[in-house]
Order: structure tokens, then sequence, then C-alpha cells
């Protein structure tokens, strides 16, 4: 009588040779694995707790300003190089790997308030406080050459004075064409000496500008009468006027979506508004204490980056009505400029202390190639968290951050006096005849008038 | 070990020779042959009845099937590797050996003796004495949490964790000594059988039992739980079988039979042991338990525990002469996963899983009875409004007790105030029990006149309005 039975011979299970790889053989049955739920969830504690352990987010600083830095530059071309200007005028180009100066482009007398770089990457633009606009040769080829330190200085190539103090600058994407501001927007020709066309509404001073990266000839404009102005060069005025109840300070593009902008205010959130509709913001990005200085977006368009005054560095999630992440050191001060570097692996805040510090936008993230097991093993953590990240224990652990006392405090503060308010509005509301008092979101709330 | 049984007689007399390359020759031979007789006796111990001198044993497999440790009753240890059928160590601790587990993988193992349950090496190197536990009749491991558990002879049951040392937990099950003990494998939940037929169930996070059922009406034998968490089958004094399904806690099968243990395969098959005789049980399709096998071992001989091999068509079964194995086919899971358990381990995987199974480990919090419930969303409790059965209650409790016939005093102790006091009580009293379930403060009827949620009132005036006491 034929029995079957289990019989397995070691032979089918040794690899032939030992340069092999050993065989492995798969069962998927449910039934072998028992507790799978909580082996999961045991790895997801344990990776939520191990992004903590290796979250060390600062790379180094780069020093050798004598002054506040006051704005910063970058090149699509070049990712290794970042232009860095301050208030007494010393414009350095520093590169970000060493962390060394490359090269200094002394000339400016009072601060250097706007830094641009031309399309290809070869002119510098800078305009500052002496009413002058000096343009730059930039010897990227240095670059290459790392023994040569703090490098010899360059002569600029061309000098244009104008009539006003410039509080910023910006260049086209993908012309020629740049343009500063200060009384007013001018519009240059690096060839010549005088702005080819000035665009002026109202009489206040005009703070930042910055081009839409889909469209060559929109720009956005922020000014100290508390407006948002677009401009567009085809037409011979300003295109639309939003005027809120508190300063931009800096305005940027999102560069995947180029008909989103982000504005930086003094009452220290972010707006995220739509061009096409100005009446309301998209959204409201809140979290610091202080006025918001500057921001950028990430290369991917996805999150950005703002320094405040309140000494911290935050990033958002595009869509993120609250910050993903908050960089702070005790040697930090007021962050006056922050960049995003075009891989979009790293900031580069400069600050009130004359440092520039580099930091890595994903704190815990390992940098250098990375093995293929390694990749995966990163990848499953990553779908671990976000799969168990509304679970108490996991959240709690993710959402830690360490805050510096004053910002916790400040935070504490604001957060008591926005909830008094709050109640205050609702009792108002509820003794008044209905509808007399309507609710406004939050969106429009800071929103004065659009004007045409 | 009776080597003179394996010589074939008596060695050559090499003296009488006179040739020196002969004699050279011969003596390497019967060198050889004494080698051989050696060998053949220590085989002798293993593979042939040894009379049943060390006692009746208790087994125990790794999770992969490969390594058998044996420990009798008198205190003989022996571990095999079953896949070369070798010996890897065996020695006496000259006590009495009540069980024996491996831990995570044949590097340890647990044994239970006479005071205290020991923790040996693979070399046979005793590791750590375990005080705590006492004397423990039966010892458990769940391999996810690394907790070793054990019931001793006062029916306490302990948890260790083996990897940091440290005592989980150790609770009085009150029920009395036990030596019926068995971790489910599905959701590590700890099945102890008692002396009055009832069976518990236990997690190291609760000192209560997280189910208690009766089974028999006598004092438990065995229990057995199956791989995939649905079954438990128990064997009572009371000459019954039963299987249990776990969800709703109901008999499915109960054969009148006596069983001294029981084990479910990775198949789901079920075996027994009975007297001298060994009956293993298939579902053939939708848990219906029938007869598969029998199998009788020799005359006289009692059998004690059997225990279903994983990965491999075989059961063992230990009896009073020793240990023997059968051939079950259809008992064993045939296709193994590399990642779960390999029986074909090389060194470098064995050690890779270890390490592995470190970093998983499980806090014992995550013992349950449902282990599919972590990670869910947790039904909000609705607060249960007073229907108006309840309210009809009340009311016909307040008309009772106002109609009751009260006592008229004399002598100027009835006056009309204090009846209406009295009758105030009486009614207070018999709104007591609905009050306790409502929500008012100190359970006194509210004197003041409060306005309730029924008035609609203004939306500036809710504020004032008694608000529901959560």
């Amino acid at each position: 009588m034929r029995v079957k039975v289990i019989s397995r011979s070691t032979d089918e299970f040794t690899r032939e040779r030992s340069q092999d790889l050993q065989k492995v053989f798969r069962n998927y049955d449910p039934a072998l694995r028992s507790q799978e739920k909580a082996v999961e969830y045991t790895r997801a504690l344990n990776a939520a707790k191990l992004e903590k352990i290796f979250a060390k987010p600062f790379v180094g600083a780069m020093n050798g300003h004598i002054d506040a830095v006051s704005c910063m530059a970058k090149n699509p071309n070049h990712l290794k190089a970042i232009f860095s200007g301050s208030m007494d005028g010393d414009i350095r180009l520093w590169d970000i790997a060493a962390r060394k100066t490359v090269c200094q482009f002394p000339g400016h007398q009072g601060a250097v308030r706007g830094l641009t770089t031309s399309t290809d990457g070869d002119l510098l633009v800078s305009c500052g406080v002496d009413c002058t606009v000096r343009l730059w040769k930039v010897p990227m080829l240095k670059m290459v050459d790392t023994s040569d330190r703090t490098g010899d200085n360059s002569q600029p190539s061309a000098v244009y004075t104008w009539k006003h103090a410039f509080w910023g600058a910006d260049h086209q994407w993908d012309g020629n064409l740049f343009a500063t501001v200060g009384a007013q927007v001018d519009i240059w020709d690096p060839d010549r000496s005088e702005p080819i066309n000035s665009f002026e509404w109202g009489k206040d001073t005009v703070l930042s500008v910055r081009f839409d990266p889909g469209d060559c000839n929109i720009l956005i404009t922020s000014g100290s009468d508390r407006s948002l102005t677009l401009y567009d060069l085809r037409m011979s005025s300003p295109a639309r006027k939003l005027i809120m109840k508190t300063r931009c300070n800096s305005v940027c593009w999102n560069p995947r979506e180029p008909m989103n902008f982000t504005a930086a205010n003094e009452d220290t959130n972010c707006y995220s508004f739509d061009a096409r509709r100005l009446d309301e913001a998209k959204i409201v990005h809140k979290g610091h204490v202080s006025a918001v200085m500057d921001i950028d977006y990430s290369p991917t368009g996805r999150e950005f980056v703002t320094g405040s005054y309140d000494r911290t560095v935050r990033i958002f999630n595009y869509l993120g009505d609250h910050s993903r992440e908050i960089y702070h050191t005790k040697r930090m001060q007021r962050v006056f400029c922050v960049k995003y570097t075009y891989d979009g692996t790293y900031l580069v805040s400069g600050s009130d202390d004359t440092n520039l510090r580099l930091w890595k936008s994903k704190a815990s993230e390992q940098l250098g190639v990375l093995l293929p097991r390694e990749r995966k093993k990163q990848e499953y953590q990553d779908a671990l968290k976000e799969r168990y990240k509304h679970l108490p224990e996991v959240k709690r652990i993710v959402r830690h951050r360490h805050l510096p006392k004053p910002i916790y405090k400040a935070a504490n503060l604001r957060r008591t006096m926005i909830e008094a308010e709050n109640r205050k509005e609702e009792r108002r509301r509820k003794h008044s005849a209905p509808g007399s008092m309507p609710v406004q979101p939050f969106r429009k709330r800071r929103i004065i008038k659009e004007v045409e | 070990m009776e080597v003179a049984k394996y010589s074939r007689g008596q060695g050559a007399d090499l003296k009488a020779l006179r040739d020196k390359k002969l004699k050279g020759q011969l003596s390497v031979k019967e060198k050889l042959y004494g080698q051989s007789a050696k060998a053949a006796a220590k085989a002798e111990k293993w593979l042939m009845p040894n009379d049943g001198v060390l006692g009746p044993y208790n087994i125990g497999y790794t999770s992969n099937g490969r390594y058998m440790l044996v420990g009798g009753q008198k205190g003989h240890l022996a571990m095999m590797d079953m896949l070369h059928m070798d010996l890897m160590k065996e020695f006496e601790v000259r006590e009495t050996v009540r069980d024996v587990t491996f831990l995570h993988n044949e590097q340890f193992y647990a044994v239970a003796q006479k005071k205290y349950p020991y923790i040996y090496n693979r070399h046979g190197t005793e590791i750590h004495c375990l005080k705590e536990h006492g004397k423990a009749l039966k010892l458990q491991f769940l391999s996810k949490q690394f907790l070793l558990a054990s019931i001793n002879s006062f029916g306490q049951l302990h948890y260790q964790d083996v990897s940091t040392g440290e005592m989980v937990a150790n609770y009085r099950t009150g029920l009395g000594r036990t030596d019926v003990m068995r971790a489910n494998p599905y959701n590590a939940v700890i099945g102890l059988g008692h002396a009055g037929g009832k069976v518990t169930m236990w997690k190291p996070t609760s000192v209560k039992p997280l189910v208690t059922m009766l089974c028999h009406h006598g004092p438990v034998t065995a229990v057995a739980f199956d791989r995939g968490g649905n079954l438990m089958a128990t064997a009572g004094v009371d000459r019954k079988i039963k299987i249990w399904d776990l969800r709703k806690y109901e008999v499915v099968h109960s054969y009148p039979a006596r069983a001294q243990s029981l084990d479910f395969s990775q198949k789901g098959l079920l075996a027994c042991s009975n007297g001298s005789q060994v009956e293993i049980y298939k579902d053939f399709g939708g848990h219906d338990y029938k007869l598969y096998m029998k199998h009788k071992i020799m005359k006289g001989y009692q059998v004690g525990k059997v225990l279903f091999r994983p990965y491999e068509d075989i059961l063992g079964i230990v009896h009073s002469m020793g240990f023997s194995s059968i051939l079950v086919p259809g008992s064993g899971e045939p296709n193994f996963d590399t990642f779960v358990d390999n029986p074909m381990e090389t060194t470098k995987q064995k050690r890779e899983k270890e390490v592995h199974a470190l970093l998983d480990k499980l806090p014992p919090e995550t013992i349950m009875l449902n282990p599919n419930m972590i990670a869910t969303v947790r039904a909000p409790k609705k607060k249960e409004k007073k229907t108006k059965e309840i309210e009809e209650e009340m009311e016909d409790a307040i008309e009772a007790a106002k109609n009751i016939e009260r006592k008229k005093k004399t002598k100027g102790r009835s006056k009309p105030s204090k009846r209406a006091k009295k009758k105030e009580e009486d009614v207070f009293k018999a709104k007591r029990p609905f009050l306790e379930q409502s929500d008012k403060i100190d359970g006194r009827p509210d004197k003041k006149q409060r306005i309730g949620e029924e008035v609609e009132l203004p939306k500036a005036l809710q504020r004032f309005a008694k608000k529901p006491q959560s």
C-alpha cells in the first residue's frame, strides 16, 4: 500500500556553490503567522522612536560675514553654490559642500537688500540701500578648485546708480530681464544703465518682488501699505492689488503650481493664495509666534520653509495648516532669509548672528547613497509610521518636538488669547440678532479688499 | 551500556602471532571492532527500548521541528537533531524533571526540576535558576513575547521575560493545584485546566482570568488549542473529549473517550492518547471530526504525552518504555516559509532570525483574546437615556408610596406637617433606586426650581439652563 507523507531531502535545500544565495521558500498562509497586527504595531512604534533618535537636522554653519545676513540667492544650474549679502555690503559666494567662501564681491556701501542670479547662472545682480545696482560675473569654475579658499575679490562688471534705495530684486526665470523694487518697481535689461520700465501704484515702499516661474511676464510684489500687487510686463499698468490687515514681508511662488503663491505675513501667519482668486486665501499656515521674515518653496512644490523673527525655521507642507518641523538653535538669532537648495535635501538659513546655517530638510534622513536594502527598510518604516500615526502612542512620539522655553510660552499665550477672543465673539454673536454678525472664515478675515 | 553484546565474542589473541606485519594489521582491525561495538551500544540506548528505567518522558520540539528535547522523570535530559538523527547533548540532572521546553530556538531550553525550573544552554550548561517560579509543574514558552509561563504546585501562574529576565506577572489562580497548561498559538493566551472541570484562560496583564468555562463534570486531564485559533479540545475524567468553538464558547463535538493527552497538528488533526493506544481524529470538511487513525503500542505499555512534530508528518509518542514516533500522513505543513520557521536553517539564518525576533519582541500588553483588535477604532459609548419604561416604573412606585397606610399617632404626635414630611420621605425612598441610574446630585430631589431643557430658551439665556451632568 502506498502512503504519501512529507519527505524532504537536504539536497533540495542546500546551495550548490558557496557564492550562490541561499534559497528562500515562501508560504503566505496567514495561519502560519500569529499576532501579525501586534508585530506590525510594535514595529511602527520602534520606527517612530528610531526616527527621533536619528533626527539630527543641523549639518553645519558657514561663518565669514561680519554683519547680519540680509538676503540670499541661488541658481538651478549650480547646486553647490549659494550667494549671501549682508547688512554691511559684503556679498559672498559659498560652496555648500565645503561650507567655505569661494569668492567675495565687495563694493556696496550700505546694506545689500536684493540678490539674484541670471537664468544661466553667470551673472549676479545685487542692489542695496546705496541706490546702486551692481552686476558681477560669477567665477563658477572656482567651485571646482577647492584649494583656493577665501578667494580673490572680484570687480563688478557694471554699476548702475539710480534715484532711490532698493529693497529687493528678482530675475525672470526664462528671459534676461530683472526687476528691482524700492520706491517703485523698475524693470531692467542688463545691458542698459537705466530701467526700461517702471510701475507704481500708490506712493508707498515696495518691499519684495518675485517673478512667476510659470509665466515669465508676471511678477508679484509686497508693499509697506499692507498690499500684494500683481504686475504683468506686457501691460502698461499694474494688474491687481490685494490689501491685507498686516504687511507681507516676503512672497514665493509654488514652482510646481505656478498660479499659487504663499505670502509671509507680519501677523505670524503665511497665506497661500491662488493668483486668479485673490479675495480669499486658500490656506492659512499657522505656527510661528513672531513675524515671518522669509519664505521659500522646495523644488518639489510640496513643502516650503519659513524663517521668522522668533529665531526659528519651520517647514510646512504646502497644504498644511501647521508646521511639520521646527528647527532652532541657541546660537541662531532672528532669521532674516531662508532658502531651499535645488535638490530639495537641504535648507540654508541666514540670520542676525552673521551665520548661514545648513539644515537637513528631513531631520532623520540618512545622507549619501543608500544600499537597496537600506532604502527598502526606510520605505517600509515610513509606510508603518504612516499607517499607525493616528494611534495615541505613535502620534505622541511622532509629534513631539522640543521647543525653546520662550517660544513655548509665547505659543501658549497666543493660544489663550485667540481662544478668549473666539469665545467673546461667540457670545457677542449669541446676544445679537440672528444674522447680524455673519461668521467670516479665517481665510478671509485678514484681507481687507481686492482692488483692480 | 552493554558493549559485550555487540562485540561478537572475545577479541583475537594476537600474542601467539610471530608475523609482525600480520600482527599490526590485525591489531588495527581489532581496534575498529571495539569502536564499532561501542557505537552500536550507544545507539541501542537511543533507538531501542530501555525498559523504562529512567521514567516517563516529557518531550518538546523547536518551532521548526528540527530539534527534540526529552526529559525523563528520573532526570535524564537529552537533545537531538532530528534531521540528521544526531544526539547533540545528553546528561543527567539527578533530580525529578517535570517538564521541558525549548525557548526561542535550540540554543536554550528550560527544565522544570524538583524545586525550581532551570534554563540550560545547548551544551547542557546550567545558565539560570528561576527561583521565583517555585515548584513548576508545567512550562510553556510564548515565542513572540519571549515569555516563559509556568504553573506551580500551589496553582500560581508566573510569567517571566527570558530576554531581559524580568518577572512580568505572578497570579494566584485560586483554583488549586493543576498540571494541565497549554498556550494558544493564535493569541498567546494560556489555558489552564482545573480540578473542578473549569478551564480558565489567562493573560499577563490581568489578575482575573479572561474566560472561565465549565467544561467537564470532573477534573480536566488535557487541553489543546488549534493553530487557527478557533478550536479547543478538552478531555476530562468524566470520559469525554469535547471540541469547543472559541468564538461562541460552545461544544462542537463530544466523544465518549478518555484522553491522557491531546495535541492538534499544523493541519488540524487531533491526537488523543488513551491507555495503550493513540487515536487521531481528522476533520473531513466543516469541523466534522471523525476517527482517522488508531495506533496500538505493545501490550501493557501506557501512552503518556503525544506531540506532533512541526512541518513533518510525524507524531511523537511517549510511553512507559520510552519514546517512539509514528507516521501520520497529512498532519504536517509541507510548505514552510523561510522567514517564519525553517527546518533547514543555516547558522547565519538562525542568527538573523534571533535578532529580528528580539527586535520585534511584543510587549505583554498585546496579548488579548482577539489579536486583530489592535489598531482598530473603539465604538463610542452612548449615554443611556432614561427610557419610558423606567419612568413609568418610577411613577408607579411613587404612587404606591403615596398610598401606603400610615399609622396615626396619638397625644399630639401626628401633626399634619409631620405626616406630610413622612409621606415625602416614603416617596423619596421609592424613587431612590431610579435616581441612582439618573444623574442628579446627591440623590436628593431638586428643590430649586430649575429650567429644564425642554423649555425653548433664546440662545443667550441657555447658559442659565440646567445642563445635564455628564
